[in-house]
Order: C-alpha cells, then structure tokens, then sequence
C-alpha cells in the first residue's frame, strides 16, 4: 500500500466486522423500534402511526412478568455472586498449581448443551427423580412434595447455567490482587475478617461488576428455564416475547416488549455503575 | 508453590506455635474451620456443576422402555450405534456443526481484523467503534434474536440457514475481538520491530512474527465462536423457519419425551470438547515451554529447535 494511503489500514481493517454489526445488529433494533409503533395485522400489513400508546399498553398487560423477570435476575445474581466468591478465592489464593484444572472443571459442564443441562436438571428435580424420590423414601420429605413447575425450579435452574459467569471475572480479579496487600493489613493488626472486608473485597469489586453484569443480562432475558423448569406462574418477560413474536406473531406488542426489557436492562446496569463506582465496564 | 501458598503455610505454622502458649491473641478455631471449609465446599460445587452432566451420559447407557428416558431401566451400548440411524437426529446435528463451522469461520476473521485495528492502530472513532463491539455482548439474547425477525419480516426474507448463520456470526464477533485482543495486547511490540530493523517488509512481519503470536488467540477465538454456535437455541430459535439445529431438535423432542440418543450425542459433543480443551492447553504448554528453551539454551543451539 502507498504509504500516503497507510492510515486507511485500520479502516480497512473494522470495516467489514462493523458493516456486519451495523446490518444485523444496529438497523435490527431500528427496525424493531419502528415496528413497534406501526399498527395492523400479518394479513394486513402494518403502516408506522406512531402509535406509542403500545407502551404503556403492554407495560401495564405485562407488568407481572415484568417484575418477576426482574425479582428472579436479581436473587440470582446474588445467589450466584455468594455461591462463586468462595471458590473463585479458593481457587485463586489455594489452587496453587491446579488452578487452571480447577477452573476447567469449573466450565467443563458448560461445553454441552444448555437445553440438555436444563432438561437433566428437569429429571433430577422430577417428583420421582433421585433427589426428590430419596428423600421421599426415607419420610424426609412429604409424598407430596415437588420442586418442579415452582420459582424455586426456575432459579435453581438460572443459578446453575450463569454461575460459571459470575466465577471467572471474579477469579481474574482476586487473582491479580497482591497477597502481600493482605498481609501487610494483617501485619497492621487487621483481623483476617477485616482484611478480606477493606482490602480483599474493595480490591475484587471490577470482578464483582463484571460478574454481576454477566449474570444478570443474560438472566433476565432467559425464557428456556422459565419453560422447562416453571409453570404458567413462573413466565418470565423473555417467555412472553417469545411468544408473542413466534406463536401470536403481535410484532408491534412484542417488539414493544423488547425495547422496554433494553431500556430497563441499561438504566439498571447504569444505576448499578453509579452504585458500585466501577468504570471498568468500559476498559476490559 | 505459590507465594500465597507459601504465606498460608507460614501463617498456619505461626499459629500452631501460638496455640502452645497460654496467651492467645486470637483463636484460631474459626479460621481452621475455614481452611478445611474452603477445599470441601469447592469440591462440593464442582460435583454440583457435574451433577447434569452425569445425569446425561449415565441415562445415554439405559435402555428405556417407552418413550420417557427418566427412569433407569437397564444397561446398553445399543443407543450409540442406533443414533446414526435416525436422520431425524443427525440431520439437525448436521446443520449444527455446518452453521458452527461456517460462522466460526467468518466471525473469527473478521473479528481478528477488528482486534488487530483496535490494537495495533491509533486511528480516530475508537469509542464508537468500542460501543459496537461491547453493546451486542450487553444485549439479552432474546432481544437480538426477536430484532432480526423483525428485519427479516419486515423485508420479507424467509428465514432458514442463511439468517441462521448471519445471526450466528454476528454474536460470534464481539466476543472474537475480545478474546483477541486480550492475546495481542499480552505481547511484546519490539518483536515486530526487531524483523522491521532486519528489513522485513510489513506483510512478512506479519506472516512470520505477529500472526504465529496471535495464533494461540485466534484459535481461543475459534474455538469459542464454535462452542456458542453449536449450542445456540435463544437467538436460532426466532430465525430459523422451518430449518432445524441440533438444540432446537431436542427442545422440541423433550415435549414428547427424549429419547436416550439425545444423551448419546450430547455425551459425544462433551467429550469432544473436553478433548479439544485438553489438546489446546497441552499445545499450548509445549509452546510455552519451547520458547522458554529458546531462552535458556545456549544461542548456538537455539535455531535446531523447531518451532510451532
């Protein structure tokens, strides 16, 4: 290349990843926006009135399934975060030379599929399953007793799939504190609780943001949990948008739907950065 | 041993002196219980993460009766040589692996292009260019996969293997760049300056020096790309038409009831992986210790050894 044209290079470079993102990830959700305030039927075809009517409208039809949604991300994200943090120190601080094993054993469940792992959790939790039927046999539990088809199941079920979301940036940032940081607190007359509460923690928060990030967003969108492991009183607003756009083909509502679930997903994700103070979002 | 390892001995034998003595200044009884609680708790997390898992190669080996692979009922090795004859199995499994392997391809070069600009060039747009990458990795999956239906709808394309893959690789990119650009930004520039000061052109120092340094990302890249495309199912599931892969088969399937092949080619696809992790970590070590060679050994012998 002449050398007066050098600076086009990286140009040249982004172009065709972008132009790709820019066609199938930018003018979708355009798309989608427009679409949601056009009015008509599959038969009819749809003519844009900006109809923002739709809002509201499906906000207030929705708005418990909006809310579960949110309660269930929430309690898994925290579940995962209190589930993760003692492994991700352990393996970070004790794993010595078997840290990456333990970690691979960490994400090793995770290279089959999601469905599958979903459906095995579906029979081990089965009224008659192992666990269930067990502890039905011994008289620990009521005959009656069932996990399936309750909240209990759906968030059982998000824990498991996104705790592998939440251990990995924790680890990576605990792996990177310095452990002479901890004994210099110690050395100063820190209790071990003191030292993790104002040295290790503070420390390990770009991985506790990161985590949490990771978890949440795709949680709160997730609707094959809800389908496999819940009932009809477990539908997340991922199952509703997925129906509404596959089964009843009501684009306007549901695309409607999934500019409120965005909208909510960034101001959440914003207020949690302004709460945690990290600007590390931006700097992986 | 690691210097963390090795301060944690030293504090457990500073505190076995301590409990000799009379005067304790702290007692160590909670924090022995948390040395012991620490390993048995991980090791009980990583049976709970394997718990599916078992579930899903121990029920491949039953033998079901009816049309329900939830009860054991028997041994046998038959389901592994009844899944190649059921098309309705293999041929979704099929179309997997093809979209897999297609938009791997494409994602990881036009990813890599994206983290060798962002990384080896100043060049004006970074934080836009930055926002484009990071925001379909910060977007629910059902959002993306209900936007594309409503592009295709909306220009009234039929949806089937091509949106499929289109979709596929537009997930795969960001997450390419990332993985790459971690590798690049790990190494070190004066490598490539050295072969421009012995009179490499730019396209040669690219071939020879940064392309076998990226290598080991790249193929991270790949291999990550691969594993999030062949297991798919939020984001397939709103544009494929009629068109089946491998996760949509089996979602459909469990409303039936699944049958024991489902866990044959999913104990398959584990192991698989599991193979391909292990091989890539091995590799990776040997190259490792390679260059170490190169360093240690005498220069004389330095150009014998082969290099990956």
């Amino acid at each position: 290349m002449p050398r007066h044209l050098r600076w086009l290079t990286p140009y040249l470079f982004l172009i065709p990843g972008l132009l790709w993102l820019t066609i199938f990830f930018v003018i979708p959700m355009i798309v989608m926006a427009s679409i949601s305030l056009q009015e008509g039927s599959l038969g009819t075809g749809y003519t844009l009135t900006w109809n923002f009517g739709v809002y509201p409208e499906v906000i207030n039809t929705y708005l418990p399934q909006f809310a579960r949604s949110l309660v269930y991300a929430i309690i898994v994200t925290v579940a995962t975060l209190v589930l993760g943090y003692p492994i991700a120190w352990t393996i970070a601080n004790r794993g010595g030379r078997f840290k990456n094993i333990l970690l691979l054993l960490v994400i090793m469940p995770f290279f089959t599929s999601f469905i599958i792992r979903t459906l095995a959790w579906k029979q081990i939790l089965a009224d008659n399953g192992f666990v269930l039927g067990t502890l039905k046999d011994f008289g620990i539990l009521d005959p009656g007793a069932h996990v399936l088809a309750s909240p209990l199941a759906v968030i059982s079920g998000l824990t498991y799939n996104f705790l592998p979301f939440m251990i990995l940036p924790l680890y990576v940032a605990i792996e990177k504190i310095d452990p002479k940081l901890t004994e210099a607190a110690m050395d100063l007359y820190a209790s071990r609780t003191q030292a993790f509460r104002r040295v290790v923690l503070p420390l390990s928060m770009p991985g506790v943001f990161a985590g949490s990030l990771l978890v949440f967003i795709p949680a709160v969108g997730d609707f094959v949990n809800a389908d496999i492991l819940g009932s009809r009183d477990t539908t997340m607003i991922g199952n509703v948008i997925q129906r509404l756009f596959l089964q009843t083909n009501a684009y306007p509502e549901a695309s409607a739907l999934g500019f409120v679930l965005m909208a909510a997903v960034l101001v959440l994700v914003a207020i949690y950065a302004k709460v945690v103070g990290a600007n590390e979002l931006t700097a992986g | 041993m690691t210097a963390s390892a090795v301060s944690a001995t030293a504090a457990g034998q500073q505190s076995a002196e301590l409990e000799g003595q009379p005067k304790k200044h702290r007692t160590p009884t909670g924090k022995r219980l948390l040395n012991a609680s620490l390993p048995v708790y991980t090791a009980l997390l990583v049976i709970y993460m394997f718990l599916p898992i078992a579930v899903m190669i121990i029920f491949s080996f039953n033998d079901p009766q009816g049309r329900q692979n939830i009860t054991w009922q028997g041994f046998t090795i038959q389901n592994y040589f009844d899944v190649w004859s059921r098309p309705d199995i293999t041929g979704p499994m099929l179309n997997s692996l093809l979209i897999a392997l297609g938009s791997t391809i494409v994602a990881t070069i036009l990813g890599t292009f994206i983290g060798l600009a962002l990384t080896r060039y100043q060049f004006r747009g970074q934080t836009p260019v930055n926002l484009l990458i990071y925001v379909p990795m910060a977007t629910p999956e059902v959002i993306m996969g209900a936007s594309l239906l409503a592009l295709w709808v909306s220009v009234d394309v039929a949806r089937g293997m091509p949106t499929i893959l289109i979709a596929h690789v537009m997930f795969c990119i960001s997450f390419v760049v990332v993985t790459i650009r971690a590798r690049i930004s790990g190494f070190n520039r004066s490598l490539e300056e050295a072969a421009m000061d012995l009179g490499a052109d730019s396209l040669t120092t690219f071939r020879k020096v940064t392309l076998p340094l990226i290598f080991p990302g790249i193929l991270a890249a790949a291999m990550l790309s691969f594993a999030l495309s062949i297991d798919d199912y939020v984001i397939t599931s709103f544009v494929s038409g009629q068109t089946l892969t491998f996760p949509l088969w089996v979602y459909g399937a469990s409303r039936l009831g699944m049958p024991p092949e489902v866990n044959v080619l999913g104990t398959l696809i584990f192991v698989t992986a599991v193979v391909a992790i292990v091989a890539q970590i091995w590799w990776a070590r040997r190259r490792a210790k390679q260059d170490r060679l190169i360093v240690d050994r005498p220069p004389e012998f330095a150009p014998v050894l082969p290099r990956g």
